[in-house]
């Protein structure tokens, strides 16, 4: 399911049109962005968690040309799902 | 700090006034449901500029109890997994 599938999912449900469906959709989805962005995490019971993990600066080497490089330090977010949702996408 | 399922009604709520608050509630719960059951489905949610859940499949292995060392089949299960997608890596990066 693709995020128009979801938005025509949520309009029918609410039974609103599909323009504040869409908008509805994107204010969750931009404040979840903004939540990691300034480095918190997100826990949604039922359905899962988000943390940031921060990546220390290292050394590693282009796969391809084996060339050196310094690989930058980085922040990414994990997604650990959550017990209900991990049992019921394991039961069906 | 901790986002939480009331901060995001809160959100909606606070973005879109002509919902009343039990909308905003319903909004935002219709909106976890519909994913859940996407990938209770096994069905993959897309959700562009943000990620992708994805069903994966695992086959039964052997594995071991890591504290006794006894050894034990894993069962055939499915897992959720998320991939980011650039634009939120960007975002969390604070390079865009």
């Amino acid at each position: 399911m693709n995020k128009s599938e979801l938005i025509e999912h949520l309009s029918e449900t609410l039974n609103l049109p599909q323009r504040e469906a869409t908008a509805i959709c994107n204010t969750i989805l931009e404040r979840m962005t903004e939540a990691l962005s300034d480095g918190d995490s997100i826990e949604i019971r039922g359905f899962g968690s988000f943390v940031i993990k921060k990546y220390e600066a290292y050394e590693g080497r282009n796969p391809k040309t084996g060339k050196k490089i310094t690989v930058q330090p980085k922040k990414l977010p994990f997604f650990k799902v959550g017990k209900e949702l991990r049992e019921k996408v394991n039961n069906d | 700090m901790t986002l939480t399922k009331a901060d995001l009604i809160q959100q909606v709520y606070k973005n879109h006034n002509t919902l009343t608050k039990a909308q905003a509630i319903e909004s935002v719960e219709a909106f976890l449901r519909i994913s859940k059951e996407s990938l209770i489905d096994g069905s993959d949610l897309l959700l562009s500029g943000f990620g992708k859940f994805h069903v994966k499949q695992k086959n039964a292995r052997r594995g071991r109890n890591p504290q006794t060392g006894d050894e034990l089949t894993l069962d055939a299960r499915r897992v959720v997994t998320f991939k980011p997608s650039g634009i939120l890596r960007d975002k969390i990066n604070g390079t865009s």
